[in-house]
């Protein structure tokens, strides 16, 4: 019960690095060690934290694709619909289904179809707008958005233990190591 | 490119005026994630509003005034307060709409195209060109929103909702593919330009000192919080977003090509149309950068972020595409020729021997001629003349957007429809007023959110290369 207890009144446990490359090599230690709860933060995109941390390959193209389409045929069902059999009219001779007039607006009704699903996608993947989060409650955490590297092993981790856990991130030579309220 | 990044202080040379062979780096040597993310966020988060800003956004905010009071009057009395007559039934309205949407196109070509193509020059300018490309997008829907006459009921004529009337709009007809067009770019544009601002938001909340700071650049930050995951998401978001505005953006001033290549009129009816109006556009945009970026870098000191190399590039843009613009000319007048046809033929002589001559002649010394200029290091290097020659560029594309309009429209088929055509007082103040609009927003926007795309700075700074000896 002693070691369970302290636990759960936690998220998990932070260490803080200065620059990318440490953080990455931090995140290739962790994963050999076990480790799979785990997120880094970074005031930039590090491209080689997907493959430490190991990410999988996010869905976000599929849903965009999914997203144009379903804007093409949305644009397209629209101007058949509304010429050809909501109120047909004869404008200069042309066909009621005249398609090649149809075709600039599908363009961009695919393209907004794609953009609105790219934009919202990503955001719902992510999870976010999220107000409150415990990261925050670390204090050195505000440098995350400008100059420091930081590593949280969750407490959600089988392996996680907060002794052993701490003495690991110790061992790889952060500038610190804090525990994360929840 | 891709070696200048590799060794960003061979550049340092380069940024002095005195070395004009070195290529100078995009960024000036010495900087660190701390030094480019305190200077930017410094710009925003300081108390101190520099004196100049107060001075240039009351001139740009009482020409904003001057806007609203054309509108008021404009509502009040009609359009008849403009020149538009018979034939001329369409002139500042859709010249100016023109041309804000042509400035609006540079913005979109540095964020989105640029990425594609792996140019690190895009990253300190492509905030405030994006910024850019959304007021000029807002000034140019102003006007044929007023054309109308009665705004309000703007959205029955354009946009396909269920009335009561059982009316649609007319899919057939050009300018309902322009307002598909261009509410799709704007709409793209905006989510383009706030996705690349929240991780700056986030930066702002972290940095900002006074409540008001915090809550507000907190809400607009989404909570962002630099997540690895997150990341991953955002990039491929990024990537995705930049690969689906390239096409847009050479489809939006293709189809306000269309409002003119469509119809059948003598010097509209046209199948160099598009592509000519497209580099013309990009041509337009970034002088209306340059316009902007030279005072920015010089008053809020950003000639390390903004340096020699952004103004190089720029300038042989303009110069590309100042030339494609020319070669559009020489192919209008060679087939106004070659057609045979006497009433192209009449358009051509009227456009570079009627009335408006003056004013073809001034568009040609300026978008065919004065442009070679840019050939020269010399003039790439001096930034005094560079931002007047920028300034020169706009006016020559307004004037090409004038002659094109106006000189089609006022020599009719028949010659006793022929009539003239001259601008009211109220057409100016429209005009002035939505470039006072435009630098309201600008200013604006300089003051209250980063003009130069923080997190992408920090990418570029030699810090943020992973050092292989320790890696794995």
């Amino acid at each position: 019960m002693a070691q369970v207890e302290p636990s759960s009144t936690l998220y998990g446990l932070m260490a803080e690095f200065d620059t990318p490359t440490a953080l990455v090599a931090a995140a290739e230690r962790a994963r050999l060690e076990g480790y799979r709860n785990m997120d880094a933060y970074s005031p930039v995109p590090i491209e080689e934290l997907n493959e430490a941390l190991g990410l999988r390959r996010t869905r976000l193209p599929m849903l965009v694709l999914a997203g144009g389409i379903l804007g093409g045929l949305g644009g397209y069902g629209l101007e058949y619909w509304s010429q050809a059999i909501a109120y047909p009219m004869n404008v200069g001779g042309r066909p009621y289904h005249s398609w090649p007039h149809f075709i600039p607006v599908t363009f961009e009704t695919t393209v907004l179809g794609a953009a609105l699903c790219a934009f919202v996608g990503m955001w719902m993947l992510n999870k976010l707008p999220m107000p409150y989060h415990p990261v925050f409650n670390v204090p050195a955490f505000a440098r995350a958005s400008r100059d420091r590297f930081f590593l949280c092993i969750e407490t959600a981790d089988p392996r996680f233990d907060r002794h052993a856990t701490a003495k690991f991130l110790e061992s790889l030579h952060p500038v610190g190591v804090s525990e994360v309220a929840p | 490119m891709a070696g200048s990044q590799e060794h960003p202080h061979d550049g340092a040379a380069g940024a002095s005026e005195g070395a004009l062979r070195m290529t100078p780096a995009v960024i000036a040597p010495g900087h660190t994630f701390e030094s480019v993310t305190d200077k930017i966020s410094g710009i925003v988060l300081t108390k101190r509003t520099p004196i100049g800003w107060f001075f240039g956004f009351a001139i740009a905010f009482a020409f904003l005034m001057l806007m609203n009071l054309t509108i008021g009057k404009l509502l009040l009395t009609g359009i008849g307060i403009w020149g538009n007559n018979v034939p001329v039934g369409w002139a500042f309205d859709i010249i100016n709409f023109v041309w804000w949407i042509g400035i609006g196109h540079a913005g979109t070509l540095i964020s989105a195209i640029l990425l594609l193509f792996r140019q690190q020059w895009r990253t300190s300018i492509n905030r405030f060109a994006e910024a850019m490309t959304l007021f000029a997008v807002a000034c140019a829907a102003m006007f044929p929103l007023l054309h109308t006459g009665r705004p309000w009921l703007a959205a029955y004529w354009l946009l396909p909702y269920p009335n009561t009337m059982g009316l649609w709009p007319q899919f057939r007809s050009p300018l309902i593919w322009d307002v598909f067009a261009v509410t799709t770019y704007f709409t793209v544009s905006l989510l383009f330009w706030f996705t690349g601002l929240v991780p700056d938001m986030a930066t702002l909340r972290d940095r900002a000192q006074s409540r008001a700071g915090r809550v507000i650049f907190g809400v607009l930050s989404l909570g962002w919080r630099g997540s690895a995951r997150h990341w991953h998401r955002y990039e491929m978001a990024y990537l995705l977003l930049a690969g689906i505005s390239t096409p847009l953006v050479l489809s939006v001033h293709s189809v306000v090509s269309f409002d003119f290549a469509v119809s059948v009129l003598p010097g509209w009816h046209s199948t160099i149309f598009p592509p000519y109006f497209v580099a013309g556009a990009i041509y337009s945009g970034f002088a209306m950068v340059m316009t902007l970026a030279i005072p920015l870098r010089k008053f809020y000191g950003l000639e390390d972020f903004i340096t020699m190399r952004h103004i190089h590039n720029m300038t042989k843009i303009m110069l590309v595409t100042g030339m494609i613009v020319a070669y559009g000319y020489a192919n209008e007048a060679f087939f106004a020729w070659y057609s045979a046809n006497p009433y192209e033929g009449y358009m051509m002589s009227n456009r570079m021997t009627g009335p408006y001559g003056t004013l073809y002649w001034s568009l040609i010394a300026i978008n065919a001629a004065m442009i070679q200029l840019f050939w020269f290091r010399r003039v790439r290097n001096n930034i005094g003349l560079l931002f007047v020659l920028s300034l020169l560029v706009n006016v020559g594309m307004w004037l090409e957007r004038f002659i094109i309009i106006v000189t089609s429209l006022h020599r009719d088929f028949l010659p006793s429809s022929w009539d003239m055509y001259a601008p009211t007082r109220w057409d100016f103040a429209m005009f002035t007023g939505t470039i006072g609009l435009f630098l309201s927003l600008f200013f604006l926007f300089i003051r209250f959110l980063p003009a130069i795309a923080i997190f992408e700075m920090r990418t570029i700074v030699p810090q943020a290369k992973l050092q292989p000896e320790h890696h794995g």
